[in-house]
C-alpha cells in the first residue's frame, strides 16, 4: 500500500447557471511514497490547482478516490497541511500566533505553542518579527509564515499551491533552497504545484507533468540529480529538453481535441 | 517645537466653538437675543451647575438631580445595547454562516428592518407599560439592526481561503465560528456597534420623553413643558456628552480589540 494513491480520478465543474460543465481532470492515477518531493508541472489551467484541492479534502472527485495510508480523503484535516498561493494568514493574528494556530486549537500551553513557534519562525528566518502582523511583512516574509505554520503541524504530507508564483526572482530562488533544504533536513513528503519547468527542477525528486483541458497525466518523470542543484548544469539542462519537448509534442495535435473536451 | 504644534492644532479645534459662544452670549447681553427663545450661556450654565450639584436652587426640583437623571439613561442604553448586542452577534453569525438560517429568518428580518424604532412606541407602551422596559425594549430593537446588518455582512465577506487554512490546521465547527470567523467580522461588527450606540441614545431620549418618567430625555421634555429653557439645553448637552463619551468608549475598545487594523486602512495615515 502506497503512501498516497489517486486512483482513476475524474473532476467536474457544472455550472447550473450557464448549463456547461468543465472537465477539469480526467483519469489521474497516480501513487506517491513517502518522503518524496513530488512536483505538480502543468500550464495554466490544466487543473493542478483542482488536484491539489481534491488532496486537501476542499472538494471531492467526481469519480474515482484518493486514499492517504489506505483511508480516502473525505474532508479537510490536521493530517495535510497546506501552503497557500496567496499566504491566507489570519490578519488579527501576530507572526507568532499565526505559526502556532494549529496548538491553539489542541489547546496546548501557553509555553509550548510559544517555544514550538519559536522553533520554526527560526527556521524560516523571520527571528524578530514575532510581534508583526501580516500587513506588516512583505510577500516573500508572509509566505515564510504560511510555511512554518504547515511545518509546526508536522503533517505527514504537505500540499504546496504555487507559492513562490508571486515573488520576485531573487526571494523566489531563496525560498527555494530554504525549502529545499528543510525538506532534506527533516524528510516529509511534499507535493508542489508549479507551472515553471526549472522550479520542478531545482526541487522535486518527481515530476508529474500534466496536459491541459482536460488534465491527464503526460509523464512521471523521476529526478536523479544531487542537491544543491545547479540549473547550468547539462543534466539539468537535459531534463528540462525533455520536458520542454513533451510540452510541445503535447500541445500541437492537441489543440482541436482541446476545444472540444472544454465543454462536454 | 512638537508642544507648539498640539497648543496650535487644539486652538484651531476650539476657535469656531468658543466665538460662537462668545457671540452668542454678548447678543443676549445686549438683548438682541430674547431670553424666552434662546437662554444665554451663562444662564445655561448657571442651571447645568446647580442641576449637576444642587448649589443654588436655580432649577428647583431638579436641582442636584443630574447624576441620578443621567444614570438612568444610561442604564437603559447600556441593558438595552447590551442585549442587543449579544443577540444581534449570535444570530448575525448564525445567519452569515448557515443558509438554511438565512433563508429561515432573512426574510422576516428584511420586513421588520425598515419601520422606525420609534414606530413601536404605542406597542411597547402597551406591552411593558410606563417604565424602564419600554424604554428598554425600544434601545434593543434601535440598536440591534445596525449590529445584525453589519455582523451578517462581515461574517459573509469572509475569504473562503481562510476558513480552508484554518480547516487544514485542524479547526472543526466551532473553532472556525470562534477563531476565524468571528475574529474577520469583527471589524464589521464593531462598525454596526457604534452605528448602534447612537441609535440606542437617539431611543432612550425619545421613550423617556414619551413613555417614562425619569431620566435625560424626561427632563428635557419637562422642562419644556414648564417654559424652563435652560434646563432644555443643559439636557441636550448632556445627553450630547453621554452619547460622545459611549461612542468614545466604544471606538477605544476597537483599537484596543483591533490592533492589527491599525495602519493598515487608510484611516490611520
Ligand atoms: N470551482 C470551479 N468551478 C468551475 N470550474 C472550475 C472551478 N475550479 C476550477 N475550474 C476549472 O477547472 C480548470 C482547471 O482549473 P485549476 O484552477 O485547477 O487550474 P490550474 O492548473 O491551477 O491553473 P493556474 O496555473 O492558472 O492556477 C479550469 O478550466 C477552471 O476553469
Ligand atoms: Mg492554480
Amino acid at each position: 500500500m502506497a503512501f498516497l494513491e489517486i486512483n482513476q480520478v475524474d473532476k467536474i465543474f457544472k455550472d447550473a447557471k450557464r448549463g456547461t460543465q468543465v472537465q477539469a481532470l480526467q483519469d489521474i492515477s497516480v501513487t506517491i511514497e513517502e518522503n518524496e518531493f513530488v512536483c505538480l508541472l502543468g500550464g495554466s489551467g490544466c487543473g493542478k490547482s483542482t488536484l491539489l484541492n481534491l488532496i486537501a479534502g476542499f472538494e471531492k472527485p467526481t469519480i474515482g478516490e484518493i486514499m492517504m495510508n489506505g483511508k480516502k480523503i473525505e474532508k479537510m484535516g490536521a493530517d495535510r497541511g497546506m501552503v497557500f498561493q496567496q499566504p491566507t494568514l489570519m490578519p488579527w493574528l501576530t507572526v507568532q500566533k499565526n505559526i502556532a494556530f494549529h496548538l491553539k486549537l489542541k489547546r496546548a500551553s501557553r509555553q509550548k505553542k510559544k517555544e514550538e513557534a519559536q522553533k520554526y519562525i527560526d527556521m524560516v528566518g523571520l527571528t524578530g518579527f514575532e510581534k508583526h502582523y501580516p500587513h506588516e511583512l512583505s510577500g516573500g516574509m508572509s509566505q515564510r509564515v504560511g510555511i512554518a505554520r504547515a511545518l509546526l503541524q508536522n503533517p505527514s504530507l504537505i500540499l504546496m499551491d504555487e507559492p513562490f508564483a508571486a515573488l520576485d526572482p531573487f526571494t523566489k530562488l531563496e525560498m527555494q533552497e530554504e525549502l529545499a533544504r528543510i525538506w532534506q533536513k527533516n524528510k516529509r513528503t511534499i507535493i508542489f504545484v508549479t507551472h515553471s519547468v526549472e522550479e520542478a527542477l531545482m526541487l522535486g525528486t518527481k515530476v508529474i507533468v500534466l496536459s491541459k483541458r482536460p488534465g491527464r497525466i503526460n509523464k512521471i518523470i523521476n529526478l536523479e540529480m544531487d542537491r544543491p542543484r545547479d540549473s547550468t548544469s547539462p543534466i539539468f539542462n537535459r531534463y528540462k529538453r525533455e520536458i520542454l519537448t513533451l510540452i510541445e509534442k503535447n500541445e500541437e495535435p492537441l489543440l482541436e481535441e482541446d476545444s472540444m473536451h472544454q465543454v462536454i | 517645537m512638537k508642544l507648539a504644534k498640539q497648543t496650535k492644532s487644539l486652538l484651531l479645534k476650539v476657535v469656531v466653538p468658543v466665538t460662537f459662544i462668545l457671540l452668542w452670549e454678548l447678543l443676549s447681553r445686549a438683548n438682541l437675543i430674547s431670553s424666552a427663545l434662546l437662554p444665554a450661556p451663562s444662564s445655561i450654565i448657571a442651571a447645568m451647575i446647580d442641576w449637576i450639584f444642587g448649589t443654588t436652587g436655580l432649577v428647583e426640583s431638579n436641582s442636584g438631580q443630574w447624576l441620578v437623571d443621567a444614570g438612568n439613561s444610561a442604564l437603559r442604553v447600556l441593558i438595552g445595547y447590551s442585549i442587543a448586542t449579544v443577540t444581534a452577534i449570535v444570530m448575525g453569525i448564525l445567519i452569515g454562516w448557515w443558509k438554511p438560517i438565512e433563508q429561515l429568518v432573512e426574510p422576516t428580518i428584511q420586513m421588520l428592518r425598515p419601520i422606525p424604532p420609534v414606530a413601536w412606541i404605542p406597542l411597547a407602551i402597551i406591552w411593558f407599560g410606563i417604565a424602564d422596559k419600554p424604554a428598554i425594549f425600544l434601545v434593543f430593537l434601535a440598536a440591534f439592526f445596525p449590529i445584525l446588518v453589519n455582523t451578517i455582512h462581515g461574517v459573509k465577506s469572509v475569504d473562503k481561503n481562510l476558513v480552508r487554512a484554518g480547516g487544514m490546521m485542524g479547526a472543526n465547527q466551532w473553532h472556525t465560528l470562534r477563531y476565524v470567523i468571528l475574529p474577520a467580522a469583527l471589524p464589521n461588527i464593531m462598525a454596526g456597534m457604534r452605528i448602534g450606540i447612537g441609535a440606542a441614545w437617539m431611543l432612550t431620549v425619545t421613550a423617556e420623553m414619551v413613555a417614562v418618567n425619569s431620566g435625560l430625555g424626561y427632563v428635557l421634555w419637562d422642562s419644556y413643558y414648564f417654559l424652563r429653557y435652560d434646563l432644555v439645553i443643559a439636557s441636550m448637552i448632556s445627553i450630547g456628552l453621554l452619547g460622545f463619551l459611549t461612542d468614545f468608549a466604544i471606538k477605544k475598545a476597537m483599537h484596543a480589540l483591533l490592533p492589527w487594523q491599525r495602519g493598515a486602512s487608510i484611516e490611520s495615515i
